[in-house]
């Protein structure tokens, strides 16, 4: 039972928050000798794995690190270039992780903008006055629960579909903003929020709801 | 269908066991009168910062707009009110649940006979002027109370209704009553937002 993540979408589509709370489960380190019998490619700025699937290594996981040190996009932080570390046989024996990858931050604001855009689509389509727009997104492996006040601004939640109490959830998280985002004074409206109090009350908030289970609470 | 039964078991109570920082008056343990003071005292400063009236009048609204904009959320997040349908409805409900949470007070509503958009608050009794006797000479037309009319139109503004707040009567200037006067204009639409895209 778990809540994956947290957006916060304001009046004009742009993300100012967004939290991940979930511990990836499929990421794995191997050591490798040369030559490589998996073949990596570069895709959309990403080294993935094209082909040579094998034990808990698919296709289409990403380089995470090299020997420790953490990889962004095709270069490693210290600067070198993956393909041409790896392709290099002075360096092996290598230990390399490989994981799902995750989304770059500026992915993650076209998502925002693009279910601002479908949230205001769904709204009028609605044969009625007055709908309260997409409340929910439902597939076999997440829910998304979307909650707009009356001012506009979306609270968005990625849970684990048996996952209760996220309405509540939502109502907390507008509690926790309007507390600590809003009551800071150096805090300028729809601009992304830059608060540790929402942090760390955001983080306990997703805590205690975690823990009330599937059922609610007295389960 | 499955919806309705989700509903009913997300009404569980959850304790959420986090610092209550609750703004409501009646949970807040601020002294009421440290509140009446800080407010006396900004006045005051101001006052002796600016020389017109109308000077310490916008400064007030502007800063009661700024106070409102925010204090809207916090309204909406704790009174979990429903999206109000009418003109009348919306200046109900900040008489008879926000002025109560945030003041204590519940002023009585009454309509403009002539024109529809028109609403009137009438406050009995003011925490704000508590301490207040008469206005000092050669400020006759300082609204003090003008930082309430700023936060009334912050909020209304936060939910796409534009309005004029200003005080129509003030006891403080002699008249027997004190009134805010609350005239809606034409609606915010949403679609300004959209553009900023």
């Amino acid at each position: 039972m778990a809540i994956f993540s947290v957006y916060v979408v304001n009046k004009a589509g742009g993300l100012i928050y967004q939290l991940d709370h979930y511990a990836p489960r499929s990421e794995n380190e191997k050591t490798f000798s040369f030559p490589l019998d998996l073949v990596l490619k570069l895709h959309d700025e990403r080294v993935v794995v094209a082909f040579g699937q094998r034990d808990s290594i698919r296709v289409g996981h990403a380089v995470l690190s090299i020997n420790g040190i953490d990889v962004n996009g095709k270069y490693t932080a210290d600067g070198k270039e993956v393909l041409e570390y790896l392709g290099n046989p002075t360096n092996y024996p290598v230990s390399i992780r490989f994981g799902r990858p995750r989304l770059s931050s500026n992915e993650k604001l076209m998502l925002a903008s693009m279910f601002h855009s479908l949230f205001a689509i769904g709204s009028q389509l609605s044969p009625e006055l007055g709908s309260s727009g997409i409340e929910m997104l439902e597939t076999d492996t997440f829910k998304l629960h979307c909650f707009q006040t009356l001012t506009g601004i979306k609270f968005v939640v990625l849970a684990d579909p048996r996952q209760a109490g996220i309405e509540s959830l939502l109502r907390k998280i507008y509690e926790i903003y309007s507390d600590f985002a809003l009551k800071n004074p150096f805090y300028s409206l729809e601009m992304p929020i830059r608060c540790e109090l929402f942090d760390q009350n955001l983080k306990l908030a997703l805590e205690v709801a975690e823990k009330a289970g599937p059922f609610g609470p007295g389960s | 269908m499955s919806r309705p039964t989700n509903r009913r078991q997300d009404n569980h109570k959850i304790d959420w066991h986090l610092p209550s920082i609750s703004s409501s008056a009646s949970a807040h343990h601020m002294s009421r009168e440290l509140f009446v003071l800080t407010y006396g005292a900004l006045v005051a400063q101001l006052c002796k910062d600016y020389e017109k009236d109308e000077d310490v009048n916008k400064y007030l609204d502007r800063m009661g707009y700024d106070i409102g904009i925010r204090l809207v959320e916090d309204f909406l997040a704790r009174s979990a009110v429903r999206k109000c349908r009418s003109y009348s409805e919306t200046v109900d409900m900040i008489a008879q649940v926000a002025f109560k949470m945030y003041l204590g007070v519940t002023p009585s509503v009454s309509c403009s006979n002539t024109t529809e958009n028109e609403f009137f608050l009438m406050l009995d009794k003011n925490p704000l002027v508590d301490f207040v006797e008469e206005l000092p000479a050669g400020r006759c037309s300082l609204c003090y109370c003008n930082l309430l009319c700023g936060v009334i139109r912050g909020a209304l503004e936060m939910v796409h209704l534009a309005a004029e707040v200003t005080f129509v009567q003030d006891r403080l200037k002699g008249d027997d009553v004190t009134e805010i006067g609350i005239t809606f204009l034409k609606k915010l639409e949403d679609k300004k937002h959209k553009r900023k895209k």
